[in-house]
């Protein structure tokens, strides 16, 4: 457990320390300023405008950003989609593959073009290379960039005043892309070849097996090893909080995760953006207090979370040591703890902070099973999603999504205390609040009516792999995670059918569409306002008291919501532990 | 409307040659230069054919060679062209029923006395169907079978458990493991030479 705590404050010491310049970088390349990228690839910036016929002096209102948004969004979900349904003409195709069909290259469209990377199918056995690296790895890229420009036009909300601009779209984008995400992926997915990753174009490796064994009557002498061009979009698919993996065993694949220490940055590298972006914001409202404030107001609500999970997988399966399995954590032999679903290189400790790292920033990757983790881990999954992706949530949409709690509670201790609300100057008032409102319920709303219709239809019921309440948390699951935008799975659902192709689909794009426009339309308000100036009756919200305020706030949201559907799953199974351990123990003697 | 498509259509096709065309042959020649043997799947080649990949186990069910995790891949297990895990939750009685099979087949082969407990990563299955490693503890429970089937003295087969193990990165990052395929890859040459011996 010792070890396992350790693991967890390092990860989030080194993410920090790392993401402290980058948020300093990034308050360059998002300003006029000079700097060493601009300089290598300006050319490239200033030729993409020229081409596109943009002016990048221009400055859009919110509407007018929000429907580019939406425009360049759809013209990347139009070529995804094309592109793998017609992969089966296109080149680089080694191992011929055939079109995925209707329902797989919609729900993919949908999904990789919102960031939410939820995968029906599996990588290595339906798609061609030209579809992984021109469609999945390039909306890796672009949709972690359509993430961060809505945190960037979210922030000039607070630091513009009587403006009716938020930003340019082309310009946030392009930036982000060129100078943060091209740049940090190159490095990563340097690392993680030097650690084992692959990185080819070669048809799949044909081995002669060291020893032949029988399967099922067949004699098996060969293995087939799936190659590809995996490590260039294992790093943007972390930095970009995507997670859809190269493979279907997503991080758990040794050529996608190959190591302890890639694990560790793998975590770290999906926290990294989300921990800069927090840092840029206190730059740019000049109050780095506050900026910290909120990065605490995530590790309040991240690190218990994290550390619950980890404790729980590592303590291991009850009902395993009845039947005579040795679970024991010992640094020295083995990791231990609840393996079903778990890599050895890796461990338990490692795969449940990693499940509590991905499904707390909208990220969908997965090092191991979370269908076979402990009831209580599989369900911090849950609630790390349930809470809106806010801790710290996926890159841009996290802190924006924390700026509207942010909001609320500002709103909710203006009233307590009798003052007009307002935050860095700007007076807060019912549109911004409706706003913020409508970003914060629109995901509830997907996921409980969600859940209901597919516990209520043979559809939804029949996908379900585990039996009892394990299964209601498979449904919920299903639900949940493309409503937030993360991706990962209970991997036992079948999640190939027409109900949930369709009903994750929508879900998908209801919740990138409906939950970040209101969002915008607060940059836009805000932008308009005039500053006030500080008064002694002014709320200052940079202190420890309103840092567990807005803690209690995001938690209250997401408690109230969703407490009773995780009471029918995975709390209701945690109960029927000792009923199985007695049932096993009684059938073994 | 039409100057913002255009301009959406542009920017985006430009982004994509960026993304998708440039940044992954950037890094695959990097790769190529840098880090080849890592970029092509770590093969291991004996005598000039490629024999496995030191990351991708393989399935082994017999007594002289070290067994692996229990894979849940489909049809055929270690089928490293689908990877994937059996997704059984932890009270799902097949899960138990799976878990009951393997530690009586651990037993049944194992020469000690009384049933030992067997360490938990032999009678689960791995992330990615694919695991090359097992515990320190699972290669120490099958060292009494695999010497004796394989007729090997302990403290051989002791010695090259020890080669192979690799230990967590400053002691808490990641798990100490022994590489299966290496494992038995070494035990394979001793058996050709023993076979050639006799």
């Amino acid at each position: 457990m010792n070890d396992a705590l350790l693991l967890t404050f390092t990860m989030l010491v080194v993410t920090i320390v790392l993401a402290w310049p980058l948020g300093a970088y990034m308050q360059r390349i998002f300003s006029d300023q000079s700097c060493l990228a601009k300089r290598l690839l300006g050319p490239v910036e200033h030729a993409i405008y020229a081409a596109a016929g943009v002016d990048a002096k221009a400055d859009m209102s919110w509407r007018q950003y929000a429907l580019l948004w939406i425009l360049f969004n759809l013209v990347g979900a139009v070529f995804l989609y094309l592109l793998l349904y017609f992969q089966n003409y296109l080149p680089l195709n080694p191992m011929h593959f055939g079109s995925p069909g209707v329902q797989i290259s919609f729900n993919t469209a949908a999904s990789f073009v919102s960031n939410t990377n939820w995968q029906d199918y599996g990588g290595e056995s339906t798609m061609s290379y030209v579809s992984q690296m021109l469609g999945m790895a390039v909306q890796n890229f672009l949709s972690a960039a359509s993430g961060i420009v809505l945190a960037l036009a979210m922030i000039r909300g607070f630091t513009r005043a009587e403006k009716s601009g938020i930003g340019n779209l082309w310009v946030d984008l392009v930036r982000t892309t060129l100078y943060v995400l091209l740049p940090l992926s190159v490095i990563l997915a340097l690392f993680f070849v030097e650690q084992g990753a692959i990185q080819n174009f070669a048809a799949y490796v044909h081995v002669d097996l060291i020893q032949p064994f029988l399967h099922k009557g067949q004699m098996v002498t060969q293995q087939v090893i799936a190659m590809g061009p995996v490590a260039s979009q294992e790093a943007i698919k972390l930095l970009g909080t995507n997670g859809g993996g190269f493979f279907n065993a997503n991080s758990g694949h040794p050529f996608e995760n190959p190591t302890g220490l890639t694990n560790f940055f793998q975590m770290v590298a999906i926290f990294l953006i989300p921990f800069a972006l927090v840092f840029y914001f206190g730059h740019r409202v000049k109050n780095m207090r506050l900026g910290v404030g909120i990065l605490a107001v995530m590790l309040l609500l991240f690190t218990p979370l994290a550390i619950l999970s980890q404790q729980q997988d590592l303590a291991g399966n009850p009902v395993l040591t009845t039947i005579g399995v040795d679970q024991k954590n010992t640094s020295l032999l083995a990791g231990g703890g609840n393996m079903e679903g778990v890599e050895d290189r890796i461990g338990t400790a490692g795969s449940a902070l990693f499940g509590a790292v991905a499904t707390g920033t909208s990220t969908g990757a997965a090092n191991s099973a979370y269908d076979s983790f402990m009831p209580l881990s599989g369900m911090v999954n849950l609630l790390l999603m349930q809470l809106g992706e806010v801790t710290p949530g996926g890159v841009g949409t996290g802190i924006a999504s924390m700026l509207a709690f942010v909001l609320i509670a500002v709103f909710l201790a203006g009233l307590m205390i009798g003052r007009t609300p307002e935050f860095l100057g700007k007076k807060i008032e019912s549109y911004e609040i409706k706003m913020a409102s409508l970003a914060i319920l629109v995901m509830p709303m997907l996921v409980l009516i969600g859940t209901a219709v597919a516990v209520s239809l043979p559809g939804g019921r029949d996908a379900v792999l585990n039996p009892g309440a394990h299964g209601f948390s498979e449904i919920l699951y299903a639900v949940t995670s493309p409503s937030n935008n993360n991706g990962s799975a209970f991997g036992g659902l079948n999640a190939n059918t027409t109900f949930y192709n369709l009903l994750t689909g929508l879900c998908v794009l209801l919740n990138r569409y409906l939950a970040y426009l209101p969002l915008l339309a607060i940059a836009g308000s805000l932008a308009a306002k005039r500053r006030i100036p500080a008064s002694p009756g002014t709320l200052n919200p940079a202190t420890p008291l309103f840092v567990v305020f807005t803690t209690v706030v995001v938690l209250l949201v997401g408690a109230l919501n969703f407490i009773p559907a995780l009471g029918l799953g995975p709390i209701a199974e945690q109960l029927s532990l000792p009923t199985a351990v007695h049932n096993t123990s009684s059938i073994g003697h | 409307m039409i100057r913002s498509l255009r301009a959406a259509l542009i920017v985006f096709a430009l982004l994509v040659v960026a993304t998708g065309i440039v940044y992954p042959l950037l890094v695959t020649g990097l790769a190529q230069v840098l880090f080849p043997h890592q970029a092509n799947g770590s093969l291991i080649r004996e005598n000039g054919k490629v024999v496995g990949s030191r990351l991708i186990g393989q399935y082994f069910d017999q007594p002289q060679y070290f067994w692996g995790r229990p894979s849940a891949t489909d049809p055929v297990p270690y089928d490293a062209e689908n990877s994937g895990a059996s997704n059984l939750g932890p009270t799902n009685p097949e899960l138990v029923r799976h878990v009951q099979e393997r530690v009586a087949r651990l037993r049944a082969a194992d020469p000690a006395d009384g049933d030992r407990p067997v360490p938990v990563d032999l009678v689960t299955s791995s992330m990615s169907g694919l695991d090359p490693d097992i515990s320190i503890a699972a290669a120490r429970y099958q060292l009494a079978r695999v010497a004796q089937a394989g007729h090997l003295p302990e403290a051989q087969v002791a010695a090259l458990i020890q080669r192979y193990t690799r230990p967590a990165v400053l002691g808490f990052i990641g798990e100490p493991r022994v590489n299966v395929l290496e494992l038995n890859l070494a035990l394979h040459r001793l058996y050709q030479q023993q076979g050639k011996a006799k």
